[in-house]
């Protein structure tokens, strides 16, 4: 069974996994097979004895709808020396996702129909489903709306000027509206820039320890209050990408409380890392929003826990050796995630009963479809098969080198996690590492 | 004793001991530049190169008469940020240098961590002498002499930095410096000059100058750059000056004997008063003989000397 390459997907028209244990949406546990043909579930519970196809013992792992990362760099148009469309998509198999949305700030810019197209089309045969992000604004220029609708019809999932804030207050409101009309949200990258300026790391003690500038808080609050005003006047889906701050978890849950259609996403680094992560000026840990102070990452953390923040996403962000293999100042921002993530949340989150594994199907595959009006892939004959694998308590030791992503940019090199994807699978497609 | 790191990248978490062998050390070189000829042969056939990627006169002649009076062989490797900007990475230069087989990089650079950077990535001894607004170990161990010198002591000392603390390597490394000796530390500055949580590093903020002046015993003063006005976090230099100035008048109504300290160069009249700054309580000349016998200090002891040097003779 493990004769295939580890590193490649494979096709399986008759496919049974065995004894493993369910946990969907809404239905209690069960141990069961799950057999499958042409890519649709065709039972679950005890695979008839006639079953012919490949058999796939998963006593002891966990089942669960293929996991979904909805914040994701895949760089390609333009710059393919960080990753590519095919190394992204590997990169998420490999870290156990089904699916991902891929953010914009390509170049071009993915913001018309014909680049909406161009990233379907190089991702069409992968095993993991890439949907593509329109842009806000033409080139993220920041000024004029973009043709949304063609976009969306296109298949465009959402709309976002990632990288940036959508600075004015216009636009944001004309966005807001006009997507709300095409049923898509906006995610907004929330950052005050004359606040945050030439910053690159959180502003406070660390930062006035290792003279570096800093990036306060508030350059992310302020922007995610106006967010929120906006999103109240204009009744418009608004989604918050990246949270990092204490202040952003209040405000939205206050919003929330209020009735606001909102949504917010937090990384797994805010969630385990905080800015002493940047000691050394290690590189490998600046990112934007930068890493906060461990009452941030507290605040987070109950975030999560609470439904405030309804989604972990990565944020995944690849960049080559050279870009961050330089003084703290001229390094990029930006870490990759789509391996770690998934082995970060069950150590660090999950084994440590902060949230338990439904909450993480909920976080990491349901709501980022339920955010962008995909199907939800579930436990139920005639459903098309989307399955996250996972050994739960795996022990494993991250190493960048093995990573199918073109970059190593990671602050979770060496990390010791316990738990991680063995296998997916989408439709007929599976990927086996068990 | 010998110095526990093979590098000088701050005084961040160097101990007493070591400060007080490089000030000791220093010390006795002192004494050596002195002599009618001032030079020793405790560095020959080490070879220095000084990187600076930033304007420098005085740190940078300051180390290079300190190489050459420990008669070492020096390379001098100034660059402006724009040829960096034209495509040659510090990591490519410093793989240039490593190739080249020299001893110790004395580094100079606008970016904050950029001799740490350095350090991860080469064999030889690095000093920093100014990186983006960190440190500058050798300016504020050249600070501690003269206070010392003047004062015969530093524990117990109220030593008051005044400026423009965010954006000062000087301050930070006068900060650590003078609290592992026992100082206590204060900083002065207009608040949009002050870094967050400065007062994480152990020291006092005292948002008047009156208040400073009222308990300093010595006051550090930096430089105030114009480009400040232009980032919009001072209204004027004028306003500084009214606020913050270190004048005669405002000295006068101390009472006290307060020693000055700048570490140059000086905007007259802006930060400073002519009339204080070559007054008598001003020690900046001191400061820049000091700086000398420091950084031969600093060499010596990164080579592996040990202890006091004790003079190897006249040549």
């Amino acid at each position: 069974m493990n004769s295939q390459n580890q590193n490649k997907a494979a096709k399986e028209s008759s496919l049974c996994l065995k004894g493993g244990r369910l946990v969907g949406a809404g239905d209690k546990d069960q141990q069961a097979d799950i057999w499958i043909r042409d890519g649709v579930i065709q039972g679950i519970g005890e695979a008839p004895c006639d079953f012919k196809g490949r058999n796939i013992d998963c006593r002891g792992k966990i089942i669960i709808p293929g996991l979904f990362d909805m914040h994701v760099h895949l760089r390609e148009p333009g710059f393919e020396d960080k990753e590519t469309i095919q190394s992204g998509a590997d990169a998420a198999m490999a870290g156990g996702f089904t699916g991902l949305a891929c953010m914009p700030n390509t170049q071009p810019v993915i913001d018309n129909r014909a680049q909406i197209e161009f990233i379907r089309r190089q991702a069409r045969d992968h095993i993991v489903d890439v949907h593509p992000i329109g842009a806000v604004s033409k080139g993220l220029n920041g000024k004029e709306l973009t043709e949304m609708g063609d976009m969306a019809g296109a298949g465009a999932v959402a709309f976002s000027d990632d990288g940036k804030p959508v600075e004015r207050s216009g636009l944001l409101k004309n966005a807001l509206e006009y997507s709300r009309m095409l049923g898509r949200p906006v995610i907004d990258h929330c950052e005050d820039l004359t606040l945050s300026e030439s910053g690159g790391m959180n502003e406070g003690a660390e930062s006035t320890r290792l003279g570096l500038k800093g990036i306060p808080s508030i350059s992310e609050d302020v922007m995610v209050a106006r967010d929120l005003l906006v999103a109240e006047y204009t009744d418009g889906p608004l989604h918050i990408a990246h949270v990092s701050t204490a202040g952003s978890v209040r405000l939205i849950r206050e919003a929330k409380a209020r009735g606001v259609k909102v949504t917010a996403e937090t990384c797994p680094h805010y969630l385990v890392l905080t800015e002493e992560a940047v000691r050394e000026y290690n590189t490998r840990a600046k990112m934007k929003p930068p890493l906060r102070t461990e009452k941030d990452r507290k605040a987070l953390v109950q975030g999560i826990q609470d439904g405030t923040l309804d989604v972990i996403a990565t944020d995944h962000a690849p960049h080559t050796i050279d870009d961050k293999d330089t003084e703290f100042d001229s390094a990029a921002f930006g870490i990759i995630g789509l391996e770690t993530a998934l082995g970060v949340i069950l150590t660090r989150l999950v084994q440590e009963k902060i949230i338990d594994i439904r909450q993480l199907v909920e976080k990491m595959s349901l709501n980022p479809r339920r955010i962008l009006g995909l199907d939800l892939p579930g436990f139920k004959k005639g459903l098309k098969a989307n399955f996250t694998v996972l050994d739960p308590e795996k022990p494993w030791v991250v190493n960048a080198n093995e990573f199918l992503s073109r970059a190593r940019n990671t602050p979770f090199n060496g990390w010791k996690l316990n738990g991680k994807a063995v296998g997916v699978v989408n439709g007929t497609g599976i990927w086996w590492n068990g | 004793m010998q110095l526990k790191s093979r590098h000088l990248l701050g005084l961040d978490g160097v101990s007493r001991e070591e400060i007080g062998a490089i000030m000791d050390t220093a010390f006795s070189f002192k004494k050596v530049l002195k002599r009618p000829i001032p030079k020793v042969p405790t560095l020959r056939g080490k070879t220095i190169v000084n990187l600076f990627y930033e304007a420098s006169t005085r740190t940078r002649f300051s180390f290079e008469l300190a190489e050459k009076r420990l008669s070492a062989d020096t390379l001098n490797f100034s660059t402006s940020s724009s040829s960096v900007l034209k495509g040659e990475t510090l990591k490519d230069t410093i793989r240039n240098i490593e190739a080249m087989k020299i001893d110790f990089v004395v580094m100079r650079h606008g970016a904050s961590g950029a001799p740490h950077f350095l350090a991860r990535c080469i064999d030889a001894s690095v000093v920093n002498a100014g990186d983006g607004i960190h440190e500058h170990p050798t300016q504020a161990l050249l600070d501690m002499m003269t206070i010392q010198e003047r004062l015969g002591k530093i524990k117990g000392l109220q030593v008051v930095i005044v400026g423009d603390i965010l954006h000062s390597r000087v301050a930070r490394s006068n900060i650590f410096g003078l609290k592992t000796l026992g100082a206590c530390v204060g900083v002065c500055g207009p608040a949009t000059l002050i870094p967050r949580e400065v007062e994480s590093l152990g020291v006092t903020v005292y948002p008047h100058i009156e208040d400073a002046l009222a308990e300093a015993d010595v006051l550090n003063v930096l430089r105030i750059q114009l480009e400040r006005q232009k980032g919009g976090l001072l209204p004027s230099t004028r306003e500084y000056r009214q606020l913050f100035g270190i004048t005669r008048q405002r000295l006068e109504q101390t009472n006290r004997k307060v020693t000055i300290l700048h570490p140059g160069p000086i905007n007259r009249g802006v930060e400073i008063d002519t009339d204080v700054a070559d007054g008598p309580f001003s020690v900046i000349l001191d400061q820049v003989t000091n700086g000398v016998a420091v950084r031969m200090s600093v060499l010596y002891l990164l080579a592996g000397g040990k202890g006091k040097f004790e003079g190897e003779g006249n040549e």
